[in-house]
């Protein structure tokens, strides 16, 4: 067994995608022409607001737990929330095997690149990055396994917390504000665009995600709103300046009872 | 007619080891302690960039001494050959064991078989809910495991004859950073400024990454 070479000048060095792209491939699938004819797990919402009152910045990401195969459900308690690293979030939706892999491939890629460099990427980097892995996906994407992910996160160093969309070809969007990824994507940023302002709360902002997640599920059949009986909610996350934590269920669960308090006033 | 020279196997093993022990030789040192939570690596380095004691895996860590561009390049592969391995299975399945079997044999190799052999010494530590298992890895890839404290580079012996008189495994990390401070000053016979000292470890008590690194000035309070 012999060492490789570790070339220091070689320009993919310290990116784990490009060491499974070479070293194993098997794992970057690869399109293999015409439609894909099997069944796969699809459909979503997937949501992210920023918010600074108070003169603390921040950003809540939020997804639901539903995943459909056509007309079934095949999954209920789904997770579609990823942290990246300590302060960043990725969100996913689209075709869910591949969209697992690059959640798992990213996070992977991120420490991968902290622990060979000595500093962890920028935000940006981590975006730019983040959107190549979604162009990697492109021939995937056009055969109908599309992967379409939402990127949030907080940089310490200027004390900010950005948002970033992407479209299947690799795109990359900085959005200041909110925006959603999925089939009730739309649902969603309607549900937003009435609600959001400049001065939100970490609370409020978490409320608003969570009646966006409700808003969506009421129109899109793929979103699943919370399961009460089987006590299966949103997956919400935060990310500021203490980094990125996850709401307890039994938080989600008081700020739901709310919604619908209000929804049946 | 020049008369071919002829080398003995033995003659050319002896050069190759000798070449890399002085090359080893000439470098800082670095000691290994476990504490009642973990390991504690502690290594004379002015530089605050350049380590010798890095992370690998989630319970994973890796120092060297010798030459530090070819430590580098095992540092990397190290980490690759544990990235690649964790998501092809699991997160659980790579060890320390295996890597410090890899480096092994590709130290060994080298020895052998290319003109000059690594000029390193390697540490690998992995840490577990109940143990500490650590291997040294030498130039001339022979590997064994070791218990309880060890040191590499220059200055070993008289490190590891410093520390064993005081060591005890349920020390506090401040209490046995204290203990490795002294031993090298004792082992280099000048004292070590605490801002020219790199310490790093694995702490049990950490989430899933177990790889701390000190702070200058989280170090000056230990040795205050």
């Amino acid at each position: 067994m012999r060492l490789p070479d570790v070339d220091p000048f070689d320009l993919a060095g310290p990116s784990f995608f490009a060491l499974l792209q070479r070293q194993a491939p098997e794992h970057i699938a690869r399109a293999l022409g015409g439609p894909v004819t099997v069944d796969h797990v699809d459909g979503t919402t997937v949501l992210a607001l920023t918010y600074s009152a108070e003169g603390t910045q921040g950003v809540v990401m939020a997804g639901d737990r539903r995943a459909t195969s056509g007309n079934i459900i095949s999954k209920r308690d789904m997770r579609k929330v990823f942290e990246a690293d300590s302060w960043s979030a990725v969100g996913i939706s689209g075709a869910a095997g591949p969209a697992m892999e690059l959640a798992k491939i990213f996070a992977t890629e991120l420490e991968h690149y902290e622990k060979v460099e000595g500093n962890p990427l920028s935000l940006d980097g981590k975006a730019n990055k983040l959107a190549q892995m979604v162009r990697a996906n492109l021939p995937l994407a056009m055969q109908g396994l599309i992967v379409v992910p939402l990127f949030a996160g907080y940089d310490p160093r200027e004390g900010v917390a950005r948002i970033y969309e992407f479209d299947a070809a690799g795109g990359r969007y900085e959005e200041r504000r909110f925006a959603t990824t999925g089939s009730g994507g739309r649902d969603a940023r309607g549900s937003l665009k009435a609600r959001f302002h400049d001065d939100l709360t970490q609370d409020a902002a978490i409320n608003m995600a969570i009646e966006a997640l409700w808003d969506a599920a009421d129109e899109d059949s793929a979103t699943g709103g919370p399961d009460l009986v089987r006590e299966i909610y949103p997956l919400v996350t935060v990310i500021d300046s203490a980094g990125y934590r996850e709401l307890t269920d039994e938080d989600i669960a008081a700020r739901v009872r709310g919604v619908i308090d209000r929804r049946r006033q | 007619m020049a008369m071919p020279y002829y080398v003995s196997p033995e003659q050319v093993m002896k050069d190759k080891a000798d070449f890399a022990r002085k090359g080893i030789g000439r470098g800082k040192s670095v000691v290994a302690l476990t504490y009642a939570d973990g390991i504690l690596f502690v290594a004379e380095n002015p530089s605050a960039t350049l380590h010798k004691v890095s992370e690998i895996y989630d319970r994973i860590a890796f120092a060297a001494v010798g030459k530090y561009n070819e430590f580098e390049q095992l540092r990397v592969a190290g980490i690759r050959l544990a990235d690649v391995k964790g998501y092809q299975y699991a997160r659980e399945d790579v060890t320390g064991r295996a890597l410090a079997n890899a480096y092994a044999t590709a130290l060994g190799a080298a020895f052998t078989e290319s003109s000059k052999p690594f000029e390193v010494e390697l540490l690998v530590a992995e840490i577990s809910a109940d143990a500490i298992e650590l291997y040294h890895v030498l130039y001339d890839g022979s590997i064994t495991d070791k218990e309880g404290h060890f040191a590499i580079g220059g200055s070993a012996d008289g490190i590891t004859a410093a520390v064993s008189e005081r060591f005890d495994a349920t020390m506090t990390r401040d209490a046995a950073l204290r203990l490795a401070h002294e031993a090298l000053s004792t082992a280099e016979e000048r004292p070590i400024e605490p801002g020219g000292l790199e310490v790093a470890g694995l702490d049990r008590g950490r989430a899933r990454r177990k790889f701390f690194r000190m702070t200058d000035a989280e170090i000056a309070a230990a040795l205050a």
